[in-house]
């Protein structure tokens, strides 16, 4: 107890230079929560992609659509379970910042595709029954205080036009990874109105969900299903829902890398933020250590004290850091443009992250005034002068 | 009866900046039991490097050390460590406790590397304080104290694992004249009623004129 009293002493000494370093490692970890919650939310959908789901697109890019009348064929290849399918609607609900997915979906199949989300039998239902109604996900309904029954009306871009929906249900998510902050409503809502007012544009969808029964047998399905239009004027171009959110998130992949790049680098600067001060304090102790050394303590005792002050200071800043990161990451998500991340949490590796990165900082930054303390010979350090 | 600190032709040289740099050269001590004995000699003779030879925290490159019939030139450096806790107390010229630690503290840090219950620590540790009269200064911080007390303190420190020898390095060198007379006049006490050997390096001829005997070095040899 005596020895962790003089480590808890050692580390008060200095006391401004001990809460700078102890604040400076707080805000070293709450930008790494902050920039860690960024990589994991950007990367959400990769982690909410499920092994047995496989992507049909057009071959030559996401953006054209592919013909209805190719499910009824996906259908019959050997592994697939079931097959729906989806089709991005875009629009304006009340102003253009008001970001989130609005999807056309086979009412049918979609959700036993997805049984991520979690709607009532009788939700389900009515969805079902009503031609123009749609289903929320409950970060949308909380976020513009939406309830059953409510009208939603949005302004199309790439499909014009005013479009009114009726909630008939608010699904919730299953897991803490998954989207609540989607919207999806009869994709032959949309077809009909299509087929009414812009005829050519009607009977396609954007693309296909195709659920298999083993997920080993992904790349042969794909195959298969890619055979089945080849030469068609929409060849398709099918892979594993991972791979597909990937090819989205490709495009900010750079950004991306250097802001878990710079998480890291933000670990390195306070390690050394830390190690310089535990440099300093130690240097300023050397004829202390020597009067130990001489009292009979051995290199154990002084590994320990000089460890022990490191890791205090830093799992002190650690404590604080994330004491704060997890309301400063939930008022963080208040002000990014809403939806811009499905979801926007601090994930439990990224807290054992950052405790992990503390204690790494705080044996690191302790390694250089340890070999100093037990190379200086007893005498050397009583002739020194700080 | 044999002498408790035995130096035979012991050498020592230093390697500064590539230089051999010799400071004792071949030398030859005996000290009794229950001796109070000071070294004196001009600024660089050697004597420090003497104490600190006995004292176990240097060794020679040549010659053997005995204290208590113990080669400690011979023992490694965790070994000597050990030897060190459990057979000489130490008072520097700078008093030289930990600024953080109560007197209370400072005084039963030797205590810690024993293994003495919480309770022993504290009668033993008190018992020494008692001793150089500063129990009722036990909760002061160094810096709540004068230089006088502070050595006393140290003094303390040395004494509290009852050493066989007790090693002082120009114990009143940074003191006023009134407290390195009750510094000389406790170290005296140790000796006499407490029979302790000591071993002072002084530069002042008053101080060594408390001790029993005096020798003296020059040039890294006993004269």
């Amino acid at each position: 107890m005596k020895v962790f009293k003089l480590i808890f002493k050692n580390a008060l000494r200095h006391k401004l230079r001990t809460i700078l370093t102890v604040l400076g490692i707080a805000v070293a970890v709450i930008a790494f929560g902050i920039l860690r919650t960024v990589v994991t939310s950007w990367s959400a959908g990769l982690e909410a992609s499920a092994a047995n789901r496989l992507i049909a697109r057009q071959a030559i890019s996401f953006i054209f659509p592919l013909p209805y009348t190719y499910g009824a064929k996906i259908s019959s290849v050997p592994g697939v379970e079931e097959v729906t399918y989806a089709n991005w609607f875009g629009g304006v609900y009340i102003d253009k910042n008001n970001f989130f997915s609005r999807i056309a979906v086979d009412p049918e199949t979609f959700f036993t595709v997805y049984p991520e989300y979690i709607l009532t039998k009788q939700e389900m239902e009515t969805f079902k029954r009503e031609r123009n109604s749609c289903v929320i996900g409950s970060k949308i309904a909380k976020q513009y205080n939406l309830k059953v029954g409510d009208v939603m009306t949005l302004e199309g871009d790439i499909y014009p036009g005013e479009w009114q929906f009726t909630i008939r249900g608010i699904y919730q998510p299953k897991e803490k990874s998954t989207d609540a902050s989607q919207m999806f409503f009869q994709w032959d809502y949309l077809n009909e109105r299509m087929k009414q007012e812009m005829s050519g544009r009607d009977g396609n969808v954007g693309w296909y969900i195709i659920k298999i029964s083993n997920s080993a047998n992904s790349a042969e399905i794909s195959t298969k299903i890619d055979a089945l239009f080849k030469n068609s004027n929409a060849e398709t171009k099918t892979e594993t829902e991972r791979a597909f959110t990937q090819g989205f998130i490709a495009s900010s992949g750079a950004i991306i890398t250097a802001m878990d790049f710079m998480s890291f680098v933000i670990v390195g600067i306070i390690m050394l933020v830390l190690g310089n001060t535990m440099i300093m304090a130690a240097r300023e102790r050397t004829r202390e250590y020597a009067v130990m050394k001489t009292l009979g303590f051995s290199a154990k005792h002084i590994i320990g004290l000089i460890l022990g002050e490191s890791l205090f200071v830093s799992m002190l800043g650690g404590a604080l850091g994330l004491f704060f990161v997890i309301p400063i990451v939930a008022s963080f998500e208040e002000v990014i443009p809403k939806g811009f991340f499905p979801v926007f949490r601090l994930e439990e590796t990224t807290i054992i992250m950052a405790i992990s990165a503390a204690i790494l900082i705080g044996v690191a930054s302790a390694v250089f005034p340890i070999i100093r303390a037990l190379k200086t010979k007893i005498v050397d350090g009583f002739r020194f002068v700080g | 009866m044999p002498p408790i600190i035995k130096v035979q032709n012991v050498s020592k040289t230093y390697i500064r900046d590539n230089f051999e740099v010799p400071v004792l050269n071949n030398i030859n001590l005996e000290i009794e039991e229950g001796d109070f004995l000071a070294l004196m000699g001009p600024s660089g003779s050697g004597k420090t490097t003497l104490l600190n030879l006995i004292a176990g925290i240097d060794t020679p490159n040549a010659g053997q050390l005995f204290v208590a019939n113990t080669d400690i030139a011979t023992l490694s450096e965790t070994a000597l460590a050990k030897w060190r806790a459990n057979n000489v107390g130490f008072i520097f010229q700078f008093y030289n406790l930990i600024p953080v630690l109560t007197a209370f503290d400072n005084v039963e840090l030797p205590l810690l590397l024993t293994n003495l219950s919480k309770a022993e620590r504290k009668k033993q540790a008190e018992t020494a304080l008692e001793i150089v009269g500063l129990k009722d200064r036990m909760d002061h911080y160094p810096k709540q104290l004068s230089g006088g007390q502070e050595q006393r303190v140290a003094i303390a420190r040395a004494i509290v694992t009852d050493p066989l020898i007790i090693v002082g390095d120009e114990p009143t060198g940074d003191l006023d004249k009134n407290s390195a007379e009750e510094i000389l006049t406790l170290l005296e006490r140790l000796n006499k009623e407490f029979k302790k050997t000591i071993l002072i390096v002084t530069h002042d001829p008053h101080a060594a004129e408390r001790a029993n005997h005096t020798r003296h070095l020059e040039k890294g040899d006993l004269v």
